[in-house]
């Protein structure tokens, strides 16, 4: 009865890492879908993590708020960053971002007060399925309804010429802050909930690869809506797992497995399947469509 | 005093030499390849194995390994890029594929080496310590130096002198204009790859023998690190990239000395944003990178 | 004089793009602006609509001075435009376009979508419909669905008007409208134009097409090198020696 247990516990964290690889696939795909290209999550996703760690260490706040402050925080930063770093021209931006995740961790690791590289164990596991997932659901709820808003078509007409979306009326630095801090806020609580759901926060969960890994998800997926991030996130989280027999058979060791597989297909995707997973199905469906007709 | 600035000319070397491949694709390009800090690692794991397991003599082993990531960086071309040419999202794209690609260099530096660090045999590099003044030098030091300015210089010389400079220049300010002006694009390009990646494997190589450890994700620090040189010194400038490499390493070896270690890598990024937000262009770069 | 342009002075480096250039137009009024290929019409048109700030001089839109205005602050004033190169959204729909178009006309907080008020829906289907009658006075209603990459140059053309008009501008800027048109839609456009300014919009139209300005403008600014060379009616600027001798040489 143990060993069944102990399947249910292997698939329950599984599960929830889902969850949470979603929340943070769609807080890339925040400034994607606009057009920028913002690698600062990990950072955020730290900010999230650590506030929401220690105000459980040390205050008697109830989750939701603990939550709360998760999702804050990290907008918090997001405000002064955003607005003389989202004037910069794509690539610029990406490095200006990449910087501040980097200053983050930095920062976090020479901080005595949280045990610099240690980071904080034993954080209580207050976390669960549920939690994340109606986190999660929350998250998509607003991204469904921001399709087709005045926001989102402000969003989208930034995302194809920003220049003449500025002479529609449209105030795109405000349009871009907003998505930026949403997207920090979805990172943040990506982090409380992962805190709380793997009882440790330590830097080196916040590097350069994490974001990284936030864009595979969503690229992966698929950027045009906002289904293909959680799609990616979900099919980049459970593959190595399906593929860990796999990879055993073959003599390769479950990291460079891992890697490899994630690298290849992050390269088929964006060089044959361009709008990411979730286009497929239309694919399939246009190459049918041919077929029958020639 | 003297001390630490030697330091920071060898520090700065590496830098130097690692980030004048990186900015040579963004120059040609207008992409972040960030599948350079992979070409560097596998580089110098290619080094490693001709010293350590087939007994070749560094020298030598030197410009084969040279000559290998110069290979690396066509083949990086040619799966990551090309297909790529002519697609309106290609900027953002290539950034992913080359991401792509750098997570399979990593699987297969993982796989076969596995994650420890590795380091160069014993008397790889015959050592010795000279005198300078006050300071200490090693001919490890030095020998690093002399190389990466060589190899610095053998660029700067490709760039300006020949033919092929010309046509790198030309592309790097207009591929449409060069295309019309009858120069080979694609061949242009997979050259500049071949040069930078040659120069990322080098600057490898040397960096294992600096530190005297080698790891598949040695890449990563390097990486970002190098970000900060090319935006200080301007993205697309070769001089910019040779000129910020030095004054970062310098750096960066004046604030351990006098502001402690834990500021190290921090101080890197401190210049990254002072000169995004102040001079986006950095020192040497051309003008109009904001947005309208 | 609903806009005023006063001493517009624009320099790239040591060029000078616009010369104090000074003109006005009126309310309702149709308003060409000619001139040879670089004389610096679209940069005025960029001046205008805060693309550019101008080295000097002002710009004003009836009392207020719009020179250093951020692009959307002038565009909520009451100024929109299209582009010499057409700048639609090209993944959108046309009817989307047009949706864009009419960002400073809707009022729809976010809130009440989230919140599945019924006053949001209405509001979408408000200016859903605005956007295919709009689409419908241009001539390309039936074309509302298709994604704007996938347009003809002409209907491209048109779908752009429509989204110009949709913020209900006080002023319309109009950047070589009909190039590449062929004579049929150039009078379709004619006739959209003249019925624009009758319903109260002042439109500044930038073309090549000398005929059409003629017939269709009550005041004509002619541009050379970056300086005005002549203002006033289509007869007066007909006979100025100085314009004859700026397109003499210059294809007319």
């Amino acid at each position: 009865m143990s060993t069944l247990s102990e399947l249910f516990l292997t698939y329950q964290s599984l599960i929830g890492f889902v969850g949470i690889d979603a929340l943070l696939a769609l807080s890339v795909y925040a400034t994607l879908c606009c057009g920028q290209l913002s690698l600062a999550n990990a950072g955020f996703m730290a900010i999230g993590a650590y506030a929401a760690a220690i105000l459980t260490f040390h205050t008697k706040l109830p989750f939701a708020a603990v939550l709360l402050a998760s999702a804050l925080a990290p907008a918090a930063f997001a405000v002064p960053l955003g607005l003389p770093v989202l004037r910069l021209r794509g690539v610029f931006l990406a490095i200006a971002t990449i910087g501040f995740g980097e200053v983050v961790r930095l920062a976090l690791v020479n901080w005595d007060f949280t045990n610099g590289a240690l980071g904080l164990v034993a954080i209580p596991q207050r976390a669960g399925l549920l939690t994340i997932y109606l986190i999660l659901g929350i998250a998509l709820f607003f991204f469904a309804r921001l399709r087709g808003s005045k926001l989102g078509y402000a969003l989208d007409s930034i995302r194809e010429d920003e220049t003449a979306a500025r002479t529609m009326g449209i105030n795109t630095t405000l349009a871009k802050l907003s998505m930026f801090v949403f997207g920090a806020a979805l990172a943040g609580v990506a982090g409380g909930l992962e805190a709380h759901f793997t009882f440790m926060v330590a830097p080196s969960g916040y590097s350069f690869s994490r974001v990284v890994d936030m864009l595979v998800y969503a690229v992966v997926g698929g950027v045009a809506t906002y289904v293909g991030p959680p799609v990616g996130a979900a099919f980049m989280t459970l593959l190595p797992e399906v593929l860990r027999g796999l990879g055993e058979s073959v003599g390769l060791g479950p990291g460079p497995l891992r890697l490899f597989v994630s690298g290849a297909i992050l390269l088929a995707v964006v060089l044959f399947l361009p709008n990411g997973i979730v286009s497929l199905p239309l694919l399939v469906a246009a190459v049918r469509m041919r077929r029958q007709r020639g | 005093m003297g001390q630490q600035a030697i330091n920071g000319i060898f520090l700065g070397s590496i830098y130097a030499l690692f980030a004048v491949g990186y900015t040579l694709v963004f120059g040609v390009l207008d992409i972040i390849n960030l599948a350079h800090q992979a070409v560097f690692m596998l580089g110098a794991f290619f080094a490693l194995v001709l010293v350590g397991t087939l007994h070749v003599s560094i020298a030598v082993a030197l410009p084969i390994a040279v000559l290998f990531s110069g290979a690396l960086g066509i083949l990086l071309d040619r799966i990551a890029f090309r297909p790529l040419r002519g697609r309106a999202d290609s900027n953002l794209a290539g950034l992913i594929t080359s991401i792509a690609v750098a997570t399979l260099f990593e699987a297969i530096a993982l796989q076969l080496f596995g994650p420890d660090t590795s380091r160069f045999p014993f008397g790889t590099f015959p050592e010795r310590r000279l005198q300078v003044g006050a300071a200490v030098v090693s001919t490890l030091q030095l020998g690093i130096v002399a190389i990466s300015v060589v190899l610095m210089v053998i660029l700067t010389y490709l760039l300006r002198r020949t033919r092929l400079g010309r046509q790198i220049r030309a592309v790097a300010e207009s591929p449409r204009a060069a295309r019309i002006l009858g120069i080979d694009v694609d061949r242009v390009i997979a050259a500049s790859f071949f040069i930078s990646s040659a120069l990322g494997g080098a600057a490898g190589v040397l960096f294992a023998l600096a530190f005297n450890s080698l790891s598949p994700d040695v890449g990563r620090s390097v990486e970002l690190k190098g970000l900060a040189v090319i935006i200080l010194g301007g993205m697309g400038s070769v001089p910019g990239a040779v000129l910020a490499g030095f004054a970062i390493g310098l750096i960066e070896v004046f604030t351990v000395a006098y502001l402690g270690s834990s500021y190290r890598d921090a101080v890197s990024f401190a210049v990254l944003f002072s000169v995004l937000l102040i001079r986006p262009r950095g020192l040497l770069g051309r003008a109009a990178l904001r947005e309208a | 004089m609903l806009l005023a342009l006063d001493g517009v002075e624009r320099a790239f480096g040591g060029l000078r793009a616009v010369d104090g250039a000074s003109f006005s137009v009126r309310e309702g009024e149709i308003h060409g602006l000619i001139g040879p290929n670089g004389a610096g019409k679209t940069t005025l048109l960029n001046l205008i609509s805060g693309l550019l700030r101008p080295t000097s001089g002002s710009i004003k839109l009836g009392d207020r001075r719009i020179e250093r205005l951020p692009p959307h602050k002038i565009t909520a004033l009451g100024i929109s435009r299209t582009y010499q190169n057409i700048r639609l959204f090209p993944a959108l729909r046309a009817v989307e376009n047009v949706i864009v178009g009419e960002h400073l006309v809707r009022s729809a907080p976010l809130w009440r979508r989230l919140l599945f008020l019924p006053a949001a829906r209405e509001e979408e289907h408000t200016a859903r419909s605005r956007a295919l009658s709009l689409l419908e006075r241009v001539g390309v209603r039936e074309r509302a669905g298709a994604r704007a990459r996938d347009l003809s140059y002409g209907e491209q053309r048109r779908v752009e008007i429509a989204r110009a008009l949709a913020s209900d501008p006080r002023v319309l800027l109009l950047d070589e409208p009909t190039a590449g048109m062929n004579a049929a839609e150039v009078s379709a456009v004619a006739a959209l134009i003249r019925q624009v300014a009758t319903e109260g919009h002042s439109v500044l139209l930038v073309e090549h097409n000398v005929r059409l300005v003629m017939e269709v403008c009550q005041q004509i600014t002619v541009l050379n090198f970056g300086k005005v060379i002549a203002d006033g009616t289509p007869q007066a600027v007909a006979q100025d020696p100085a314009v004859i001798a700026a397109y003499l040489g210059n294809e007319p």
